[in-house]
């Protein structure tokens, strides 16, 4: 019984942690631990933080009818401090209405469509932003939870594929940096581990609020890379393995992030 | 109306200094910055900033394109009285926005 | 709005402050009178995190009586295409003659406070920091 139990155990660490130099499980730190001590004040105070401005904007779209329904998110899913608590630790998730994971802003989007009847929001408009981070701040300090079934691997497996992967004029990986060199100086900065437990954040660069999507476009013009479209499957496809990368981290959003 | 946020403490003592927060969103358009045309993006900034106590000016700012996007002030003011203070954020065509907190002093 | 780093330095450095147009500045707000250093506290982190936005504190020794008190107090740069950042107006209602807020820096400069007092003196404090560009940033503005 103990042979076939480590045995399983060994296929379940391979399977899960079959990638090299990965930061080990114990070693991970939020992002905030990589900001200066001003940022994480400003992220721990709710006047002082600029993206409690856009989760006061979603509270009241929140609240807004709309579409051919008429109807506002409250209409259907109540007071969202208690029907969207938990929920963005659940994204990237499997939807049944696909066969791909969509990430949160995606899912708005798709009940906006399905169920308001209503345009949806442009990837980066000011709206959806507002949206998402008023959902993601209901999960505030709740550990990340996306599911990694035998669906959901696959894209998990993509996402790691790209992080790995070197690319642009600079053939630089993510993963240099942020498992190879996390902890060391890059410009002014110092470079995190690249948990995404704070989106959507302020980031002090765009003096606005933005998605996890726009920064990584930001990281690929970094690296000299040509960035991947908003919405492309690979972003979601990295989102999804990033999240996975922290699962049980506490959330933080809306974080701020230089 | 631009979205603001203010932290008064709802109630003190009498003589007490009590700190103030404001947050508000606007751009704080420096004039300096190239737009895709080629052009300058034209300033447009808050460059004034009030607050009364019962109606007593307590704080002024005159803000400079220096400020930064969503600007953030945090002051003191001693709790005189019970009452009303009045924030108002003016930009630069005049255009002015008023927002209010009570604080209750014993 | 995105690329704002790149972009404001490049814009910048046809029309940045000098020295002299500080002064000038700095004429202006507080007239001929003489600036001593000292009862005034400038808190600038010294290495900035983001130009875009720093943390900045400003406290000054005073009573706040009527009789002692601080009328003014008025934040300088050297580097910005601008010397004027922030001018305060203070009354003995403060209580304490203290405030914060979040300033742009271009480049790497001095900033500095001064604080005019009800007696007509003048006090300042400077702090050198250090500004650099992010490593990841946008390739257009939006």
């Amino acid at each position: 019984m103990k042979r076939t139990a480590a045995a399983i155990a060994a296929l379940a660490a391979a399977a899960t942690a079959a990638w090299a130099a990965e930061i080990p499980f114990e070693q991970r730190r939020p992002d905030s631990d990589f900001v200066s001590a001003d940022s994480r004040a400003m992220q721990n105070d709710d006047i002082a933080n600029p993206a409690m401005l856009a989760v006061l904007d979603g509270e009241a779209l929140w609240n807004t009818k709309a579409g051919e329904t008429n109807q506002s998110c409250a209409d259907c899913h109540g007071d969202a401090t208690k029907s969207m608590k938990g929920v963005a630790t659940r994204y990237p998730a499997m939807v049944a209405e696909q066969d791909r994971p969509v990430d949160l802003e995606q899912r708005i989007n798709m009940s906006r469509l399905a169920d308001q009847k209503a345009a949806a929001l442009p990837f980066e408009s000011k709206d959806l932003l507002a949206l998402t981070a008023y959902v993601a701040r209901q999960s505030r300090g709740m550990p990340v939870a996306v599911k990694d079934d035998a669906q959901a691997k696959p894209f998990i497996a993509a996402g790691r594929a790209l992080f790995a992967e070197r690319q642009g004029q600079l053939n630089l990986s993510c993963a240099q940096c942020h498992d190879d060199n996390w902890g060391r100086t890059l410009a002014g900065n110092l470079i995190p581990q690249a948990m995404p437990t704070g989106y959507p954040i302020y980031r002090l660069e765009w003096q606005a609020v933005g998605s996890l999507q726009r920064r990584l476009r930001n990281c690929m013009s970094g690296m000299r890379a040509e960035p991947y479209a908003l919405g492309a499957p690979e972003l979601v496809d990295l989102e999804y393995y990033l999240m996975w990368r922290a699962r049980g981290m506490a959330m933080e959003a809306p974080a701020v992030r230089p | 109306m631009a979205r603001a946020l203010i932290h008064v403490p709802p109630s003190a003592k009498r003589g007490d200094i009590v700190e103030i927060k404001t947050l508000i969103s606007h751009v704080m358009e420096t004039g300096y910055r190239i737009g895709v045309t080629g052009k300058p993006i034209p300033r447009d900034i808050i460059d004034d900033f009030v607050c009364t106590y019962n109606g007593e000016e307590v704080f002024r700012a005159k803000l400079y394109p220096a400020i930064a996007a969503n600007p953030f002030i945090s002051f003191f003011t001693v709790a005189t009285e019970s009452g009303t203070l009045a924030f108002s954020w003016t930009d630069q065509h005049g255009a002015t926005q008023v927002q209010t907190a009570t604080i209750k002093v014993e | 709005m995105a690329g704002s780093g790149v972009i404001l330095r490049l814009a910048i450095r046809p029309a940045a402050a000098t020295p002299e147009t500080m002064r000038e500045a700095v004429r202006s707000a507080i007239g001929e009178a003489t600036v001593k250093k000292g009862r005034v506290k400038l808190d600038l982190p010294p290495i900035v995190e983001n130009g875009n936005s720093v943390p900045c504190t400003v406290s000054v020794e005073s009573p706040m009586t009527a009789a002692d008190h601080v009328k003014a107090i008025h934040i300088f740069n050297e580097k910005n295409p601008q010397p004027n950042v922030i001018s305060i107006k203070l009354n003995p209602r403060a209580g304490r003659a203290a405030f914060s807020t979040r300033i742009r820096l271009a480049d790497s400069q001095t900033v500095t406070a001064i604080a005019e007092m009800s007696d007509g003196s003048c006090w300042s404090d400077d702090i050198d920091v250090i500004v650099t560009l992010a490593a990841c940033l946008e390739e257009s503005i939006r």
